[in-house]
């Protein structure tokens, strides 16, 4: 009998399938399809203080492989969520879920994170330093190793929750921005974040995306984010959830043995809104077929 | 929504640049005139959404325009082909809203959805007439289908190779009068209609869209009714909700 639990700072998962942050709403619509109890977990659209409308349209562009967005972190802010949609979300699914945060200054991510580590059914607080779509914050933060360390640090002295820190791929070296995160008490890291990307239309000569730039997900990104999640490992002792392209139970295996611990599946959503059930129920017969009793030994494998 | 795999029937070209597809397979999830269909296309990432122009039975029927390398692709697709294709997503029009005598504007590929909205106004004992906007005569398509409804029809087209010289506001002043307005096609078209005519109306709006289902905000617009996806809330909105994007 396949095991596909797999733990997270002491969270126990059912299974190392994570709706990621961005593709999923709060749960809502997925949960009129299917039983979002067959997840692992499940994290929220990227939440900052106030609410925000995001980037004028058009906001989505497509490629080989891919897509870009640049919706730019439309949410309803902190206050409705906490209030209206992680509620709602406690109705269709039993599980904790992570609690994805952004902000523009220090202060803006520890009142997110204050707000959310005091919800019950927030397991994780997942502390986005790499949107690449708005300016003066979120990636800004995860480029520098001394300016997510401080992010890290306040919002760890806020939570009492464990704290991971989403990363940007946006970057030369991801290794020394994770290590400086582990050393500022993160409990965990995630990553990779979309690729900084553009299109341009030959019609327009101008960039596809009001935006003119936007972060780059689907199939294309997922040799990259196999390649940052291995170096991460190689880097940190904390857990890592690996994300970037993932959209089949075969690359759920192959991020973990890269030294994930848990796997975000993200544009794969869009494309088919029942992917993550898929991966889910794949996951046991693509095990056997590689010969892996237990999820957990394969994670860092490669290494 | 629901998720389904749809045969090709038939895929014939009936004017310049523009297809009709015939599909079967499980069209039970739709619900309006205006919804919509999101196909996925295999080697393309994003699905591609179309409002539906037809159903009957088991079978859809969708026209669209060839303006890139995914609708290429569909216009090679034939009988034989099968297609994953999410139906019944978007709002649709709301028939309950419809005047006595309600006008159907549309502008080029917009006016599909109109087809299926004609059938069920008729349905329900209303005296639908329409107004069309296309570029040229070569373009033109569907004149005679809303014809053979019933339903009567004055084109425009801008170079004056087809009916009317003009847009499709050209059209709309010959057409009598009217006490109600749904309306689909390209932004300044919805824009243009809704200034030339002051009554209670519908407008169906495009968007690039991501996934097609109110997941991942790439088609957010704001409203008098606050954000909105065109995808999920829409693709509809009512007259008095609209924001148009130049007034913020």
């Amino acid at each position: 009998m396949a095991d596909t639990r797999v733990t997270l700072s002491g969270l126990a998962l059912d299974n190392p399938v994570i709706a990621a942050s961005g593709t999923f709403g709060y749960g809502a619509e997925f949960a009129r399809w299917y039983d979002l109890n067959v997840l692992g977990g499940i994290s929220i659209k990227g939440t900052t203080a106030e609410e925000r409308f995001g980037n004028p349209l058009p906001r989505v562009a497509e490629c080989t492989g891919g897509m870009l967005n640049a919706v730019g972190l439309q949410n309803p802010g902190v206050k409705a969520v906490c209030e209206r949609e992680l509620p709602a979300l406690a109705k269709v699914f039993r599980k904790p879920v992570l609690a994805n945060i952004s902000g523009f200054s220090v202060e803006e991510y520890v009142r997110c994170a204050e707000a959310l580590d005091a919800q019950p059914n927030v397991g994780i607080l997942e502390i986005n330093v790499s949107c690449p779509n708005v300016r003066g914050g979120g990636m800004s933060f995860g480029t520098d190793p001394r300016a997510a360390a401080a992010v890290t640090r306040a919002v760890k002295k806020a939570a009492k929750k464990p704290v991971y820190v989403k990363l940007s791929p946006n970057v030369t070296d991801i290794a020394a921005i994770a290590k400086a995160c582990e050393q500022a008490g993160a409990d965990g890291i995630s990553l990779i974040n979309t690729v900084l990307a553009m299109r341009i239309s030959l019609k327009t000569r101008r960039p596809v995306l009001a935006n003119k730039t936007g972060g780059l997900s689907g199939p294309a990104v997922f040799p990259i984010a196999v390649r940052m999640v291995y170096e991460v490992y190689e880097a940190v002792k904390i857990p890592i959830i690996g994300m970037g392209g993932v959209s089949c139970a075969e690359d759920v295996i192959e991020m973990m043995l890269a030294g994930a611990s848990a796997v975000q599946v993200g544009a794969a959503n869009l494309r088919d809104p029942f992917a993550c059930r898929e991966i889910v129920k794949a996951l046991p017969g693509t095990m056997e077929k590689y010969g892996i009793g237990s999820l957990r030994d394969v994670i860092g494998g490669a290494h | 929504m629901r998720k389904g795999l749809f045969a090709v029937e038939a895929n014939r070209k009936i004017a310049r640049g523009t297809y009709e597809m015939i599909l079967s397979g499980d069209t039970g999830a739709f619900t309006a005139p205006g919804q919509f269909a999101d196909l996925a296309l295999p080697g393309f990432a994003l699905r591609r959404p179309f409002s539906v122009c037809d159903l009957q039975g088991d079978r859809m029927t969708l026209v669209y325009k060839v303006v890139g390398k995914g609708t290429e692709r569909m216009a090679r697709l034939g009988r034989g082909d099968v297609l994953d294709i999410l139906t019944g997503l978007g709002n649709g029009y709301d028939l309950a809203r419809s005047g006595q005598t309600p006008l159907l504007a549309g502008g080029g590929s917009g006016i599909p959805p109109l087809y299926l909205l004609a059938k069920r106004l008729l349905e329900r004992g209303k005296k639908p007439k329409a107004a069309f906007g296309f570029n040229t005569a070569a373009e033109v398509f569907y004149e005679d289908e809303f014809r053979a409804l019933g339903v009567p029809v004055v084109t425009a087209t801008a170079d004056g190779t087809h009916g009317e010289k003009g847009l499709v506001t050209d059209a709309i002043k010959r057409c009598g009068g009217f006490d109600s307005v749904f309306c689909c096609g390209p932004e300044p078209m919805l824009r243009a209609v809704y200034d030339a005519a002051d009554v209670p109306g519908q407008f169906s709006f495009e968007a690039r869209m991501g996934c097609g289902f109110g997941a991942c905000m790439g088609c957010s617009v704001k409203t008098k009714n606050g954000y909105k996806r065109i995808c999920r809330d829409g693709p509809v909105l009512e007259r008095g909700e609209i924001l148009w994007r130049t007034q913020g």
